[in-house]
């Protein structure tokens, strides 16, 4: 009798499992189909006030010269040579002007962290740097240089750089001394205890700011050529920006976005990995 | 001195500054000694210096006039044969339950393989078996005390310093794992410096029990607990023994915390 009772009731239960899980089913379908229609009207919106001369698509282009623009610089590559040359060259000084950057912040950070009296005495400094605009010395590395790589891997540098050890150097000194504590009662040397404990324990700040740091070295590179270089996609900007070829300025806008996400979903996936740990938050 | 003593403060001064600069006199030409296996049950009103003396004994912490001494020497850093469960969590929440206990034989050097498995070995002791893998976040307050009990035992300390270990927990699983420390303590007769504020849980335990005074704090009464071992945590309790000790301890210290 009980039994019975017991089974309908689990069937009941399976029911409004069936009716839960379809809601949830029909509600992202309604965001993907809101989504789609956002983007609908707003870029169809921008082509028909173009059209109609509503705004001047000599200024401010249109989606379909843009989407032009870009089957042609795909196609037939860009005045500069192919367009994954282009990608591949600001890729290479992003790349490589955030994991110099990213390293030396985190290095920098965790000694300043550890060591009381460093960290009192430039503390100041580190904060002066953080507010001063670091991009403004893109002309000085273009200058010190040269128009090659290396000045548009030192900017990139420099933007990542400060962003990354603010964040080791707060995560540092926000570790548990509990946990320091702890560590060295169970037999951690000093030097366990900063890889062993602090470095982790800095980790979820640390690679919190990658995630900013990325883009700011995508920036930092981007500048760079605008600057003044020979490939890039910087260069394809200011190209595109002396020939009022508005498209052109918009298309690489759009492969730089790509890029960007691209980066930001491996850093992500990285994260998610290091930090499997934390509990999730949902 | 007298060298058979294991732990020795004598006549120890520990204050703090605080930001503006007064001073907090915690402990006041302070006492205590303990012998080589012996329990010492530590009770006293909250703010008197409990987690002080226990970090001045482990050497995380240094006195400001006075000596600590550990088989009659000074010593400098963290005695190796420490043992001490924080009165906060302190289990590392990046690591699984497996490899927070294995964490003091690895940084002592022992190999990976025979870390993991005294590690394994200390999971079961403290009843935690089929949680190896789980991170603290997923476990309850009792049972990353647990891991925090297995991480200490593990190193099998000479000198074990436990700061309100089990107050956290209910009262069912307060009473077994108070036995099964008393069973633990009988095999590896560690000396003990056990806090808490939990009168009966020090009478039950401990040898000697040091009721301390409120600030500036000093050794206001010691008890030898003179029950006989083994003890068994949900009898001994009623004896009458038991109940006289708890209830004078009950009355030394309702005195200094109704002031
Ligand atoms: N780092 C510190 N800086 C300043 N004051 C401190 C510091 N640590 C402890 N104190 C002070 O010393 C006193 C004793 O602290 P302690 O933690 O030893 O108390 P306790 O007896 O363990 O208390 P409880 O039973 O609540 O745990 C407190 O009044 C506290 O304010
Ligand atoms: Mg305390």
């Amino acid at each position: 009798m009980s039994d019975q009772n017991n089974i309908n009731r689990e069937e009941e239960i399976k029911k409004l499992e069936k009716i839960s899980v379809e809601k949830v089913k029909e509600r992202w379908r309604f965001v993907i189909f809101y989504r789609f229609m956002f983007l609908f009207v707003t870029l169809g919106g921008w082509e028909v006030l173009g059209r109609t001369g509503t705004i001047d698509p000599f200024f401010f282009s249109m989606p379909s010269s843009i989407a032009y623009q870009l089957y042609i610089w795909i196609i037939k590559g860009t005045s500069q040579g192919p367009l994954w040359l282009q990608v591949l060259v600001t890729l290479e000084e992003t790349v490589l002007g955030f994991l110099i950057g990213a390293v030396m912040g985190i290095i920098c950070g965790i000694a300043l962290g550890r060591n009381k009296m460093l960290a009192d005495i430039f503390s100041i400094y580190i904060k002066i740097a953080n507010a001063i605009p670091r991009i403004v010395l893109g002309s000085i590395f273009i200058i010190a240089l040269g128009l090659g790589m290396a000045s548009k891997v030192a900017l990139a540098v420099v933007m990542v750089f400060f962003v990354v050890f603010g964040n080791a150097f707060q995560g540092v000194r926000e570790a548990d001394t509990n946990l320091i504590a702890n560590a060295r009662v169970l037999g951690a040397s000093d030097r366990q205890v900063t890889f062993k404990v602090v470095l982790p324990s800095a980790l979820s700040w640390i690679l919190a700011s990658l995630h900013i740091s990325f883009g700011f070295a995508l920036v930092g590179a981007v500048v760079g050529e605008f600057l003044g270089s020979k490939q890039g996609i910087g260069l394809l900007i200011a190209t595109a920006q002396g020939a009022f070829n508005a498209a052109g300025v918009f298309a690489a806008m759009i492969v730089l976005a790509v890029v960007a996400l691209l980066a930001d979903y491996l850093i992500t996936r990285l994260e998610n990995r290091l930090l499997k740990w934390r509990p999730t938050v949902q | 001195m007298n060298s058979n003593f294991l732990i020795e403060l004598e006549n120890v001064d520990r204050r703090f500054t605080s930001p503006e600069g007064k001073i907090i006199q915690v402990l006041d030409n302070f006492s205590m000694t303990v012998k080589p296996g012996e329990f010492c049950a530590v009770v006293g009103p909250t703010g008197c210096g409990k987690s002080t003396t226990l970090s001045l004994i482990s050497g995380l912490a240094k006195a400001n006039a006075g000596k600590v001494l550990i088989e009659g020497k000074e010593f400098e850093g963290i005695d190796s044969r420490v043992g001490y469960v924080f009165q906060t969590d302190a289990v590392f929440p990046w690591k699984n339950v497996l490899d927070n206990v294995a964490v003091g034989p690895l940084f002592r050097g022992v190999d990976k393989k025979e870390a993991i498995e005294k590690s394994l070995d200390w999971i079961k002791r403290v009843g935690l078996q089929g949680f190896e893998h789980h991170y603290p976040h997923q476990l309850s307050g009792g049972m990353r005390k647990r891991v925090a009990l297995a991480q200490t035992f593990i190193n099998s300390p000479d000198i074990l310093l436990m700061d309100e270990p089990f107050s956290s927990l209910d009262v069912q699983t307060k009473l077994l794992m108070q036995q099964e420390l008393l069973q633990l303590w009988s095999k590896h007769k560690a000396a003990v410096v056990f806090v808490t504020h939990d009168i009966e849980e020090a009478t039950i335990l401990a040898d000697k029990v040091y009721v301390l005074s409120k600030r500036p704090t000093k050794v206001k009464k010691i008890y030898n607990v003179d029950i006989e071992r083994p003890r068994i945590v949900t009898e001994t309790r009623y004896t009458k023994k038991f109940i006289e000790i708890s209830k004078s301890i009950w009355n030394d210290l309702s005195e200094e915390v109704n002031i």
